[in-house]
């Protein structure tokens, strides 16, 4: 039997273009066996949202380096439990500061991956925290 | 030909380095090297020695010569940072537009010789702070201008006859400058009085800063638009900083940043000409570049020199300039941000120094030097004022101001100035064959080849093979706490307020008329310059104007490679 592998959404919510670390990180996921789907820049909440549900993703990891985070990725889970998809992993990257990681935390953000963290340290969350969700 | 050195002095250099080459062996042999290969944070390999041989193909009069003549290696100036220093300017711009004019103040009280705009991201992607796309993006990154009025509270008190300005604005270009204009002339200003840069580098922007709206071909005729208003009627504006900073700040190689940043300017100078008529002459003098000084000291140094020395040979050559203007290359450099940790954040102001100084030994025009906490946040007023004083310093108290061009006739600078000149030639005729920039963008050549770059530094990072001190080496475990400016919630209800009461003051007929003649400008052809002024004289919107582009031309959508 096949192992089926992690489908991981990389997804660039808000206006910011910064996607340097989004870009590196699904080339990483990629080589790291993972199927990615990168949304590309410019993505409304709703739009990532739908896009993870069409792809049937397990996991999708947000990229925000605008300071706009406080209301982009507590939106994206808020409407992936709207759409019945509450299963789906979500993580978050980019310039956040400490003093916002309780209210992602809160808003249901799995983990925070800020700069300086390493390729291996996310994919290796990655592996410990999702499994693809169906047979 | 005028060699640069004579037989002797080859023949000796040859003799000795041959015999320090014997020493080099056997003392590697007892102690070796720390790494077995050195490189540049572009990862270009770098010799132990570099000696005469190394350009002894160099031609003194053709290829270094003097300051202010041709090839202009060793800058446009012939009197140097003598006459004048670079100008101090700050890259600077968040919350309102009364927030930002503060700020404004403040740096010119402190010394700054010029203004620079950061907008927020609705206003560089063309919405204004109450469309849904805004939502929690007001006055974040920058300052959020909705109408004129935004736009006059940011130039409330600023002389705008004696101030230049430079405005990172890229889609909404027109717009924006439509505004100075506007404000400029409401204060009495005139605008062959008006002074300043528009960024409105869109190849850029699609290569690496993701600022975009309209597909290339569009974009590129609304910036020669503004570069044909620009020549006719703001003599003294720079209608476009041709830009590799965020280039490079997208992970790409010095010589990558070098290659596709000169290849965007042949673009734009080929279509002013075809769909313009202008003469180059007529335009040229008026282009400006921005560069990015990055943590590789000397790499950045050869870039800038390099730099020079390709346009002033690509308009000469090339394109047939005739007045010694249209082959300066006039640029600004900012250091680079991506250089810069979160952690050990106070370690980031020896970084921005080096940074700032390799900028003025290759001999930028104009700088802004990166505020130690911008990793973090928008710069508080503390963290700015030390970096400005960096280039205070730099300039009044080190000397390195004292000298033209320095470290000319180094082997090793003018090897690698000649090495990065050579590859990055190697890029530009490969783009040429590709059919040009755009086809080159629409092929996402430049992209991908970012994207390996990006790649190989983040995979050298984690392997040790490149140090970032306080991330991958000398790591501390406790935390160097600095205050982080924040920008409040109340930004946003403030500007939406505004922007509504607008709205409901403005004569709306007259705007609808203005944006239908702006939308048939769109369409025929005509330049849309004049259409965009009465526009915001009559408080159309940012968005207002942009969304007569996006019909008028469709909209660009990410093709997300990676």
């Amino acid at each position: 039997m096949v192992e089926k592998k992690i489908r991981i959404m990389v997804a660039k919510p808000g206006l910011d273009g910064h996607d340097r670390g989004a870009r590196v990180l699904a080339r990483c996921f990629r080589d790291a066996g993972f199927e990615v789907i990168y949304t590309g820049c410019h993505q409304t909440p709703e739009q990532i949202a739908a896009a993870a549900i069409q792809e049937d993703v397990d996991i999708v990891g947000l990229s925000c380096l605008s300071g706009a985070h406080r209301y982009l990725f507590p939106r994206v889970v808020e409407v992936l439990k709207e759409k019945g998809a509450a299963d789906i992993t979500v993580i978050g990257g980019g310039i956040i500061p400490d003093q916002d990681f309780p209210l992602l935390y809160e808003a249901g953000i799995k983990a925070i991956f800020t700069p300086g963290a390493t390729l291996d340290t996310i994919v290796q969350w990655v592996r410990t925290n999702v499994q693809p969700r169906k047979e | 030909m005028t060699v640069y050195f004579t037989k002797n002095t080859l023949n000796q250099s040859k003799e000795l380095t041959g015999k320090w080459e014997e020493e080099v062996r056997r003392t590697v042999a007892r102690t070796p090297d720390q790494k077995a290969r050195c490189s540049t944070v572009s990862d270009l390999e770098i010799k132990r020695l570099y000696t005469p041989e190394d350009i002894e193909k160099t031609d003194f009069a053709r290829d270094i010569g003097v300051p202010g003549e041709f090839p202009f290696l060793r800058g446009n100036q012939a009197t140097g940072y003598r006459g004048r220093y670079w100008t101090f300017r700050m890259f600077s711009g968040m919350g309102s537009a009364k927030d930002t004019n503060a700020r404004w103040r403040m740096l010119l009280k402190e010394g700054q010789t010029g203004l620079s705009t950061a907008f927020d991201f609705p206003t560089l992607m063309g919405y204004d702070s109450d469309s849904p796309k805004a939502r929690g993006e007001c006055g974040r990154c920058g300052v959020a201008i909705d109408t004129l009025d935004d736009f006059r509270t940011l130039m409330e008190g600023i002389p705008m006859d004696k101030v230049t300005t430079s405005m990172t604005i890229n889609p909404p270009a027109t717009a924006l400058w439509a505004m100075y204009c506007a404000a400029a002339e409401s204060k009495g200003v005139s605008l062959a009085q008006i002074g300043g840069t528009i960024q409105n580098d869109m190849l850029k922007e699609f290569i690496a800063q993701k600022t975009f709206m309209c597909p290339p071909e569009p974009s590129v005729r609304l910036i020669s638009d503004t570069v044909e208003f620009g020549t006719k009627y703001v003599p003294n504006w720079n209608t476009i900083s041709i830009s590799g900073y965020h280039i490079r700040e997208a992970g790409s190689t010095a010589i990558q940043e070098l290659a596709f940043t000169l290849r965007d300017g042949i673009e734009y100078v080929e279509d002013v000409i075809r769909r313009k008529g202008l003469d180059v002459d007529e335009f040229a003098p008026r282009l400006s570049f921005f560069f990015n000084a990055h943590i590789d000291f000397f790499e950045e140094i050869c870039k800038m020199r390099a730099a020079r020395r390709i346009w002033a040979r690509v308009m000469r050559d090339r394109f047939h300039a005739k007045n010694p203007r249209s082959w300066w290359m006039r640029f600004h450099t900012q250091t680079a941000g991506c250089s810069l940790t979160a952690q050990q954040p106070y370690n980031n102001v020896v970084r921005t120094a080096v940074e700032a100084l390799a900028a003025v030994l290759g001999g930028t025009q104009s700088l802004h030097t990166n505020s130690l906490d911008e990793v973090l946040c928008l710069p508080s007023d503390h963290a700015v004022e030390i970096a400005l004083r960096t280039q205070q310093i730099l300039a009044e108290e080190t000397g390195v101001a004292n000298t033209i061009d320095p470290l000319a006739g180094s082997y090793f600078v003018e090897s690698l100035t000649n090495k990065m000149e050579a590859e990055a030639w190697a890029y530009i005729e490969k783009i040429d064959s590709m059919g040009g920039m755009v086809a080159a963008i629409e092929k996402g050549f430049p992209q991908l080849e970012i994207a390996d770059a990006a790649y190989r530094f983040q995979q050298q990072i984690d392997a040790g093979e490149k140090v970032m001190v306080g991330v991958n080496k000398y790591a501390t475990a406790g935390k160097q706490e600095i205050p982080v400016q924040d920008i409040h919630e109340q930004v946003e209800e403030g500007q939406v307020a505004r922007l509504a009461a607008v709205k409901r003051r403005r004569d709306s007929r007259a705007v609808k008329r203005d944006l239908d003649e702006l939308k048939s400008a769109c369409k025929t052809g005509k330049n849309v310059m004049p259409f965009c002024i009465q526009a915001v004289k009559d408080l159309a919107t940012v968005q207002e104007i942009c969304d007569v582009y996006r019909e008028a031309f469709g909209e660009y959508r990410d093709p997300g490679l990676y």
